[in-house]
């Protein structure tokens, strides 16, 4: 059954889905940053997302407007439960952001605005890591309203969940690099490639384990016949991704270790997505009850169809143009 | 309604007003300036003339800061409404929220995924193809305003909507709720405002590097584009503010009442000129007033009847001593922008206009005018909205969302202290170029290179015009 709510449940999380892959790299790349030399090694890496990294950030915004405007109930009672993580999300995006532009315009202070763009990108990772484990396990609701303490979303499984996404936004904008760049910082990048994604891998094992155990119910959803059958092929596909990154990574592919990784991200992205739904306040609210009447999602569906296709096209134009490997010095500054 | 913690409530707002007063001065200049960066590079490509492509160069760097500081200052409004203002998203969620989405879908992403080949794509994808990704972003700012102007414009004069058992405000026409009363006219206020603060910024920078240098072409060309532009637009403005007025008055009377100081409903009200609006003794103190002005300004008769604020419930009053002296403030700066605007054009008649060097130091010294003028507005309708968020049917103090004062005074401070470090540096950084000459002036006092871009696109443009 395809209604409007559902509809926009599998929009938003599309939504989520591509700001995660696109700055997911991106601030991989900041949490990176130090392991960099200073001057023109940096000013290369940081040229590699230079033009595109506010496009990326723009899914944020409609992430967070999408929910506002399809799930009004589920932002009323999410923001507020988040209330810190996001702000703190939000201090590092400021500090982050405006990184791209401040560190050429005062080479005295380069060295701060490096720190900055490292910190914020780190920040800002942390705290999406920790809002999603804040988000799976779940939180307090009375009525329209968020009833938790302001600090329930700190717990073990959240910090874990932020550790988590370090380093997987890490490993993404290692890959990234990878493509992007040549000669002896792209060795060292083979070179921390490897032990970044035992970490991953480790981490994510992890977490996938975890959830399962955060509820009955998701534990039902993963380990109750039949279904268990059904999503047997999620971890050994997974498998499968991460031995081709590793070999990949060892024939010194500078082109596929990326992509596939991204495939590993969206698999497990589905695992959450099986996880959670039909709720978006999870084992609170459902995406039915939370749906705005069908006069805003059907308008809005509109827009996203017209519109969606069109940011495909010339946000693919502007990767294309900037495609290949960057020459040092490149760059308007 | 239960006991609304007044704390909170006190410092949900003022998050509000800094986050936001702080965001709306970048669009403010981006608006603009994207425009201006577009007519520069059609100038460019139409004349070949190397001025342009260098203001163009110019303008550009300083474009793409103000722009990053707009983009993260306004990823924090889009989560801003869930943390500090849950009820109110709750409730308008489904009205404001597709609003929000078509701003992001329509213009964020065409800004921002034409900005990257703006500033970076120039050799890449050759000159029309650059000029497309610029006007791209330009239209991007254009659609951005219409559709976050047209969700403010709905919280003044809210249409279209029906009330469900949730207490939620539903679409019922969208094309009421888009183009509601007080939209056109706030869209057309805002661009304009936009466009005379990018004009006076522009002016004052070419102002500047004038009393340096007569000689240097590129602060002339932008002096006399952004005169052109301040004595045309600059009258215009106040024209536009009129009627936007009286659009306010047929739907918000409070906010008239309170703009205008007036307490008392009369026949051919004065115009109260100064004073000192007192809400508890619901008078203006003080008042410097002209007779029979007040009501033959906003009813177009001498005797025509004005509403004054005890016509309302006291707990439905804006407060009229901010509302007051901010529209005193937004009206003078705009009559200065027009007198600047007006005697620019007599200069430019007595052929006078790069030497007169008085009129350059008022230029530089009104830079940020517009800056002023625009946060002065927003003050006026923002405030005099109040009580209510949507104006007459949701109250400001039920759309607070239950979240303790201690959490919001904790953000409050981390904001002020954050947009305080990073925007004081952005700001910092925006004066340091603007301090560097647009083109090198032909005395030898200005003559070496400025900044290192320079010698690029010398030889850049000088490839390009052989």
């Amino acid at each position: 059954m395809l209604d409007l709510p559902t509809i926009w449940a599998g929009l938003l999380a599309l939504v989520i889905l591509i700001y995660v892959i696109l700055d997911g790299f991106d601030l991989g790349i900041g949490i990176l940053y130090p392991l960099f030399h200073k001057g023109e090694e940096r000013d290369t890496v940081m040229n590699t997302v230079a033009p595109v990294w506010d496009g990326n950030e723009t899914w944020l915004v409609l992430g967070g407007g999408g929910l506002l405007a399809a799930f009004p109930l589920a932002y009323a009672i999410i923001m507020p439960a988040l209330y810190a993580p996001i702000l703190a999300m939000l201090i590092g995006l400021i500090f982050r952001g405006v990184s791209f532009e401040f560190r050429w315009r005062d080479p005295a202070h380069e060295k701060i605005w490096d720190a900055y763009f490292f910190g914020g990108s780190l920040l800002a990772t942390f705290s999406q890591g920790i809002v999603l484990g804040a988000f799976v396990q779940g939180m307090e609701v009375e009525g329209r309203a968020y009833s938790g303490g302001w600090f329930d979303w700190l717990s073990p499984f959240s910090l874990f969940t932020g550790l988590s996404l370090v380093f997987g936004y890490a490993f993404l904008g290692a890959l990234w690099l990878i493509m992007k760049t040549e000669g002896g910082l792209r060795d060292r990048l083979y070179k921390m490639s490897l032990p970044l994604m035992l970490m991953v891998f480790f981490l994510t094992g992890v977490v996938s384990l975890w959830t399962p155990f955060l509820s009955p119910e998701i534990y039902a959803r993963w380990f109750e016949m039949p279904t268990l059958l059904y999503l047997s092929p999620v971890p050994i596909i997974a498998a499968l991704l991460a031995w081709r990154i590793y070999v990949n990574l060892k024939r010194r592919n500078d082109y596929r270790p990326f992509p596939i990784a991204l495939g590993l991200f969206v698999l497990s992205y589905m695992g959450l997505g099986i996880s959670i739904f039909p709720y978006v306040v999870p084992r609170a609210i459902t995406v039915a009850q939370a749906a705005a009447p069908d006069s805003s999602l059907g308008f809005m569906l509109i827009g996203a169809v017209i519109f969606l296709p069109l940011i495909f096209i010339y946000t693919g134009y502007s990767y294309w143009i900037f495609r290949g490997k960057i020459k040092p010095g490149e760059g308007y500054h | 309604m239960d006991s609304v913690d007044t704390a909170a409530l006190m410092l949900a707002r003022l998050q509000f007003a800094w986050t936001i007063g702080v965001h709306i001065l970048f669009p403010s200049f981006t608006i603009g300036l994207a425009s201006y960066l577009a007519v520069l590079e059609g100038l460019w490509l139409k004349t070949g003339k190397q001025v342009y492509i260098r203001l163009f160069k110019y303008w550009i760097k300083i474009f793409a800061v103000v722009f990053a500081m707009g983009v993260v200052s306004g990823i924090v409004m889009s989560y801003e409404f869930g943390t500090n203002w849950s009820v109110f998203s709750d409730k308008t969620g489904p009205i404001l929220g597709p609003l929000l989405a078509y701003e992001v879908l329509s213009a964020f992403f065409l800004e921002a995924g034409f900005l990257g080949i703006m500033l970076f794509g120039l050799t890449k994808v050759g000159k029309k193809l650059h000029f497309m990704a610029t006007l791209m972003v330009a239209i991007g700012t254009f659609f951005s305003a219409f559709w976050i102007l047209s969700a403010n414009s709905w919280m003044q004069t809210p249409a279209g909507y029906s009330i469900n058992d949730a207490g939620q405000f539903v679409p019922e026409d969208w094309l009421k709720i888009v183009f509601n009363p007080s939209f056109p006219y706030r869209l057309a206020h805002m661009v304009t405002a936009a466009y005379l603060t990018t004009a006076f910024v522009v002016g004052g920078v070419g102002a500047w590097h004038l009393l340096r240098d007569k000689t240097c072409v590129g602060a002339k060309v932008m002096f006399s584009m952004a005169m052109w532009m301040a004595a045309i637009v600059a009258p215009a403005q106040i024209f536009i503010g009129d009627i936007h007025g009286l659009n306010t008055l047929k739907y918000q009377p409070a906010k008239v009442a309170a703009m205008e100081g007036h307490f008392e409903t009369q026949k051919g009200a004065p115009l109260i000129l100064f004073g000192i609006p007192d809400m508890e003794a619901e008078e203006t103190k003080y008042a410097i007033e002209i007779p029979k002005l007040g009501s033959l300004i906003l009813t177009h008769h001498l005797d025509g009847e004005i509403i004054g604020l005890k016509a309302f419930p006291k707990e439905d009053r804006p407060n009229a001593l901010i509302v007051f002296w901010a529209f005193r403030i937004m009206v003078g700066l705009g009559t200065l922008m027009a007198m600047i605007g007006l005697f620019s054009l007599w200069l430019r008649w007595r052929k006078t206009l790069y030497s007169a060097q008085l009129f350059h130091k008022i230029a530089v010294w009104m830079a940020p005018s517009g800056f002023i003028a625009v946060i002065a507005g927003w003050t006026v309708t923002e405030v005099g909205r109040q009580p209510f968020t949507v104006y007459g049917l949701l109250r400001t103090s039920q759309s607070i969302s239950p979240v303790d004062a201690p959490a919001i005074a904790t953000s409050l401070a981390v904001f002020v202290l954050v947009y305080f470090v990073v925007f004081g540096f952005g700001i910092y950084y925006i004066l340091k170029m603007m301090k560097a000459a647009p083109t090198p002036g032909q005395s030898p006092m200005a003559s070496e290179h400025p900044i290192g871009l320079d010698s690029v696109i010398s030889t850049q443009a000088s490839k390009e015009e052989h």
